[in-house]
């Protein structure tokens, strides 16, 4: 890439000592007088290979292998003691016509589509917040962050226990101010709410700290020069730092879909503090498709529904790039 | 105001944290109590946590594990992402944008094939199995060829013309130099793999190779009413994060300050 033009000094470097490199005769010529096979760039190539070959095994076996099974798992029904049988489109026949799934799959949208403005908001207004020049801002910026870095369960059970009916920290605090509690998680109109709520807490200091490098890259100059042409604080926001954060914003939307989507910071949540309860309110479609493998054993149907994921996720990478031409965000 | 403002916000987000360390220290039947001040401040509950579970095996596990997957993902990922920067060969590019592409596979996603791969292995029940699979990523060897791609590459030539091998130059030039990033990311793989639970969900069913999360989750389950105990076992497993939290903060925020710029 950045790299310096190659020389054509073949001879150096490891192999040296070769013969028939007395100056004078291009590579070409010395080609001719019969070269060894190890040159330096055929050295150089196998020594690269040499060091990629542990992980790039190790991507082959564990994610692009699991990748392509899982587009194809789904012909099959699949038992707990690895046996297999073709069954064709059966897997996804059934899953067309699971109430469950159905549901699962309107969770998953309700989710992203609440979460990602609420992480893109919180993170956003956070970092806003923090980088004003105010004492002990340090102390500050680690209390917003810290939530990130306790495990998922810990923060699930905290957060259980904080919101159990009547007795529970929350619900007392709420009657504090003459605000009616409720049964919070076992109610299924407002569980899933809880779940997001819990979700921005614990991730919105990660986004802030991605925010906080973007906003860092814009140039002072730019706010200074439109304070003295006698610019709003509203109208620098939206006029400076909006434009000129949408790289940020593109990796922001795009991985906290994708982490949406895919449920990585919800699995444990869900598992911990509702088990996809109250009535399938918190049944996000990545729990329900672990159940139907490692409860019931339905490998196969598991498996087809997740390759429905990963076409959804396939198809906003794919969307998100070609909106934004690869992330340089110039819109209209 | 705007201190006020942001230090009432701070607090706030911290107050479950410190709810929990305080639910830890309180009887059984103060819990609800909604002061965070124990009354009768008690370490009766990390006692009966160290003494009648084996969650000492639970902590050296978890350390076995998380501990050994950074330090064989640190290598790896540091051999390939030198490589991929600084080594030239046919299909580099290509090599290294497939690589790159997994980068948004999460393992909730390909948790199904995984299993049934790993349990075809034969590594069910083992520390290989919780070990192995989750090893590999795509991010760590980006952020490191990020890095090597800033070494100048004047010193790999010489080293060249001093007859060090590419191993050596590997070991004896690249890898001192880029400590700095190593150790961030060590921080970050450690944290991520002590807080790791749907893997080891899915891999180990033998109580001997519990982690830490899989315990707390399953304690919870059996003891659902005892949530002074459940509190100190949190606290006990967050503990360790919180530490490497104060200790490293501005590695770990640099680690995750580079993942977001191009």
């Amino acid at each position: 890439m950045d790299d310096p033009p190659r020389l054509s000094l073949d001879n150096l470097g490891p192999s040296a000592g070769e013969p028939g490199n007395e100056r004078g005769p291009g590579p070409i010529a010395v080609q001719r007088r019969g070269r060894p096979y190890w040159t330096r760039s055929r050295k150089e190539a196998l020594a690269a290979w040499l060091f990629i070959l542990p992980d790039f095994l190790g991507l082959l076996i564990f994610v692009a292998v699991p990748m392509l099974l899982s587009l194809s798992l789904g012909f099959f029904s699949v038992d707990g003691f690895g046996g297999y049988k073709f069954i064709g489109l059966a897997n996804y026949n059934r899953m067309f016509h699971d109430p469950l799934f159905l549901k699962s799959i309107g969770v998953t949208i309700v989710y992203v589509v609440c979460l990602v403005p609420g992480l893109y908001v919180s993170g956003l207004g956070l970092a806003l917040l923090v980088r004003q020049r105010i004492p002990l801002i340090g102390v500050w910026r680690s209390l917003f962050f810290m939530p990130y870095v306790v495990s998922l369960v810990v923060v699930a059970l905290i957060w259980k226990v904080l919101l159990i009916d009547k007795v529970g920290f929350i619900n007392q605090m709420l009657e504090l101010v003459g605000l009616q509690g409720r049964s919070w998680l076992g109610d299924p109109n407002f569980a899933l709410g809880a779940v997001l709520v819990v979700t921005v807490w614990f991730l919105m200091g990660y986004y802030m700290i991605i925010f906080l490098s973007g906003l860092q890259e814009i140039p002072r100059e730019y706010y200074e020069a439109a304070k003295i042409d006698g610019a709003k604080p509203w109208a620098m926001f939206t006029k400076i730092t909006l434009p000129l954060l949408r790289p940020t914003s593109f990796f922001v939307i795009l991985v906290s879909t994708v982490g949406a989507v895919s449920g990585s910071s919800a699995f444990d949540l869900i598992y911990v503090m509702t088990n996809g309860g109250p009535a399938n309110s918190t049944s996000l479609a990545v729990f329900y498709i672990y159940e139907q493998a490692f409860k019931f054993n339905n490998y196969g149907y598991a498996a087809a529904m997740a390759s429905s994921l990963v076409v959804i996720l396939l198809a906003i990478t794919v969307v998100l790039f070609a909106l934004t031409r690869g992330g340089r965000f110039h819109l209209g | 105001m705007l201190i006020f403002s942001t230090a009432t916000l701070a607090t706030i987000t911290a107050s479950p944290l410190v709810w929990m360390v305080s639910a830890s220290l309180k009887e059984p039947g103060e819990i609800f109590n909604s002061s965070l001040i124990p009354q009768h401040p008690t370490l009766d509950n990390f006692r009966y946590v160290f003494t009648q579970l084996p969650f000492l095996r639970y902590i050296l596990n978890t350390f076995f594990v998380a501990g050994t997957i950074t330090v064989i993902a640190l290598l790896f990922h540091s051999m390939a992402g030198y490589a991929f920067a600084r080594l030239r060969f046919p299909g580099r590019e290509t090599i290294f944008m497939a690589i790159f592409s997994t980068f948004l596979v999460s393992l909730q996603v390909i948790i199904v094939p995984l299993f049934i791969l790993v349990q075809k292995m034969g590594m069910v029940n083992s520390y290989a199995g919780l070990i192995i699979p989750v090893t590999f990523n795509a991010f760590g060897i980006f952020l490191l060829r990020q890095f090597y791609l800033g070494i100048p590459i004047d010193l790999q030539e010489a080293a060249i013309i001093d007859g060090a091998s590419y191993w050596g130059i590997y070991w004896n030039i690249m890898l001192p130099l880029s400590r700095p990033i190593l150790s961030a990311l060590a921080v970050f793989f450690f944290l991520v793999n002590w807080n790791a639970f749907i893997w080891p969900l899915t891999i180990t069913t033998n109580q001997d190779l519990w982690l830490v999360q899989l315990a707390i989750a399953s304690f919870q389950g059996q003891y659902s009413a005892a949530w002074n105990y459940i509190m100190a076992a949190s606290v006990v497993v967050a503990m360790p994060t919180l530490f490497l939290f104060f200790v490293f903060q501005r590695q770990l925020v640099e680690s995750i300050k580079t993942t977001g710029i191009k």
